[in-house]
């Protein structure tokens, strides 16, 4: 089961300003982060961040430049990888080509000091096929998988050996969204029983946002932001992490007033758009106004709060949803986002349409671009 | 011109199967048939249908037994040097080494063997090493014309076409692989035996067998080296077509020579293709 940190375990991992610098390419700088016991936290950030970078540190590839890396409170940095008790799942499998789906998963558990007895790992190595769903595949070559099988046996490899810490480097990439689905909650599944601490590293945001605790956002080798799905989606940073969680509207302005109640923007053509701020704005500082497509209501009349005539651009229906992307004369395009209950009571709209978007006074999020 | 695919495929092979056909299969099936032959009253070759040549062959057992233990000792000899040479250049070197070091592994093929031959000669004459040797109180060493100067000259020569293959295998070698071995545990000596050295087995089967094969019909170092003592089977065969001029007993030499290798070389990719599990990845480079 799932334990909560305690206060006098430390923590099962731990980067203290660790850099990595590869040449002139700094792929990891100054990384603080701490790994609590048990917990599943996400790398996210567009591809070159560092996220790679950051989990072979962890797994002993890498040693940083400069800061440390921690295991159960203790430097690491010169721990081979061998020695290491973390396993990681590669970005592209890195299975043996000359063993056998079986010979590969139990690679790990033949490695023991003492030797574990050969009944013993055959049946480890059937379990975690049954668990990435691959029974029977035991006998098979590598080459004769499909790359999303390969991906699972990979997974199965790692899993097998019920590593205190678990790095998977873009596990689930290789998978089509159903098998995907499946395998993201078979993961969390996994990591609640075998209470292994997952670290996974991943570009998909619907991903991170679905299966992780924690959230870790990269950007350029640095930490942007490090918080739960929900901190990160209700009160990102800054712009950029606004952007990579979740879909979200952004209108740009100078900061008109700001205080600890709220502050305003103003936006192209005189509009004033106000809300809520994270941090500490000052006036006349270059911001945006951030608004989920959720946020924004569509009506035929004007119907309280602030609101914008519109024109509707496209129409994308994604069943419970429809998602418009609609026209303002001096906002420019944004997209709303309408439920589809609200639709039956409103009645669709069509390319071309005029419309009213709407939203609740003072809801946008200020953020500054960096 | 519409040509069906089977005639042109034909076609582009038709010089290969000439050559083939010409430079190959005629002249063994020439050797064959004169090694039923006799040898002419005054050399050459005379038709006749005896088996006497090959009742005879232990004549030059001597040859037979240098070839057949000096060629797999070279072999083995070229092998040991040249896996951690390769292992060294594919994963160790630097790239600006790695040129370096391989330019270095090419560039006696610049100069003929024979040249580097007698240079061998001088080496191991008696004004060479054995000379040096001397001076530190050995004396009376004899490296000239022995198996150990033959080998020697296997060795130096035979190199290059050992390192290069395996240094293709392990240079193509996914190094990721060995970090998913060391990441699941496995410290680094038992990497190189689990992941490493099976990897780079059809880069040594394919070194092995070009060694061995050209190791069997090698005349020129054994003559050079071996000074008429140690010779092979491809010595036999120049004395024998060229001066004693019994061309039948010298096609049945050149029979019985191609028969061991044929026996030798299948068995040993049947071995290898065993070791790299069953798939096909051993083959002549
Ligand atoms: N061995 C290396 N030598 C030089 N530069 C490297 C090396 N490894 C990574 N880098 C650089 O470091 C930066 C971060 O790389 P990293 O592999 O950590 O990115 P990533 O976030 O995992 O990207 P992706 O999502 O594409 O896998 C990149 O700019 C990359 O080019
Ligand atoms: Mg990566």
């Amino acid at each position: 089961m799932k334990s909560e940190p305690s206060l006098h375990q430390a923590p099962i991992a731990e980067l203290r300003n660790a850099s990595k610098h590869f040449g002139d390419v700094i792929a990891a700088d100054a990384l603080n982060l701490t790994i609590k016991r048990g917990e599943f936290l996400s790398f996210l950030g567009p591809s070159g961040c560092g996220k790679t970078t950051a989990l072979r540190m962890l797994a002993g590839f890498e040693a940083p430049t400069k800061g440390d890396v921690l295991l159960d409170g203790n430097a690491v940095n010169d721990l081979p990888a061998h020695r290491r008790p973390v396993n990681m799942v590669f970005q592209h499998y890195a299975l043996f080509p000359h063993l056998t789906v079986a010979e590969n998963i139990g690679y790990g558990l033949r490695q023991r000091r003492p030797r574990m007895p050969t009944s013993e790992i055959a049946t480890a190595v059937e379990r975690a096929l049954d668990t990435v769903r691959l029974p029977g595949y035991g006998p098979r070559r590598i080459w004769e998988m499909s790359g999303g099988q390969q991906q699972r046996v990979a997974l199965a490899r790692a899993i097998v050996n019920e590593p205190k810490l678990l790095l998977l480097d873009e596990p689930l990439a290789a998978l089509d969204k159903k098998l995907r689905r499946d395998m993201q909650i078979e993961l969390q599944t996994l990591q609640r029983s075998l209470g292994i601490t997952f670290v996974l590293v991943t570009h998909d945001q619907e991903e991170a946002l679905s299966m992780s605790d924690r959230i870790c956002i990269l950007r350029g080798g640095r930490i942007v932001q490090v918080g739960s799905p929900r901190d990160l989606y209700d009160r990102p940073k800054n712009r950029y992490v606004a952007d990579f969680v979740g879909k979200s509207n952004f209108f740009a302005g100078t900061v008109q007033q700001a205080s600890k109640d709220g502050c305003s923007l103003t936006v192209d053509g005189g509009h004033v758009i106000s809300g809520q701020s994270t941090q500490d704005l000052s006036r006349g500082q270059k911001c945006s106004a951030s608004l989920r497509p959720e946020q924004i209501r569509l009506t035929r009349k004007p119907d309280g709060g602030v609101s914008y005539p519109v024109q509707i651009v496209t129409r994308i229906f994604l069943g419970e949803h429809t998602e418009y992307l609609v026209r303002h004369a001096d906002l420019g395009d944004f997209l709303v986002l309408v439920p589809r209950q609200a639709e039956a009571t409103e009645g669709g709209f069509e390319p071309g349409d005029a419309a009213i978007a709407t939203w609740a006074n003072g809801s946008a999020l200020i953020l500054a671009d960096d | 011109m519409a040509m069906r695919p089977q005639y042109r495929t034909a076609l582009f092979l038709l010089p290969a199967g000439v050559w083939f056909f010409a430079m190959l299969v005629l002249p063994l099936v020439v050797v064959f048939v004169f090694s039923f032959g006799e040898r002419g009253p005054a050399g050459g070759y005379v038709p006749a249908f005896t088996f006497d040549n090959f009742l005879n062959l232990g004549a030059r057992w001597t040859a037979f037994k240098n070839t057949l233990t000096l060629a797999p000792i070279g072999t083995l000899a070229c092998l040991l040097i040249a896996y951690p040479l390769a292992y060294f250049l594919a994963l160790r070197a630097s790239p600006k080494l790695r040129t370096m070091l391989l330019i270095l592994v090419i560039v006696p093929f610049w100069t003929s063997i024979l040249i580097r031959s007698y240079a061998w000669i001088f080496l191991l004459g008696g004004r060479g090493i054995p000379a040096l040797l001397a001076l530190v109180g050995l004396e009376d060493l004899r490296l000239i014309n022995t198996p150990f100067a033959v080998l020697v000259g296997i060795v130096y020569g035979y190199l290059p076409l050992m390192v290069f293959p395996i240094y293709v295998s392990l240079e193509r070698l996914d190094k990721r692989l060995l970090e998913a071995s060391a990441d699941l545990g496995a410290p680094p000596l038992r990497t190189f035996l689990t992941v490493t050295l099976p990897l780079s087995m059809p880069g040594v089967a394919t070194g092995c067998m070009l060694v061995f094969i050209l190791l069997m019909g090698e005349f020129l170092i054994p003559a050079m080296l071996g000074g008429g003592k140690v010779f092979f089977v491809g010595n036999a065969l120049v004395d024998l077509f060229l001066q004693s001029r019994n061309w039948a007993y010298g096609s049945a030499v050149a029979m019985a020579l191609v028969l061991i290798m044929l026996v030798t070389v299948t068995a040993y990719m049947r071995a290898t293709r065993r070791w790299a599990g069953g798939r096909d990845e051993v083959s002549l480079m």
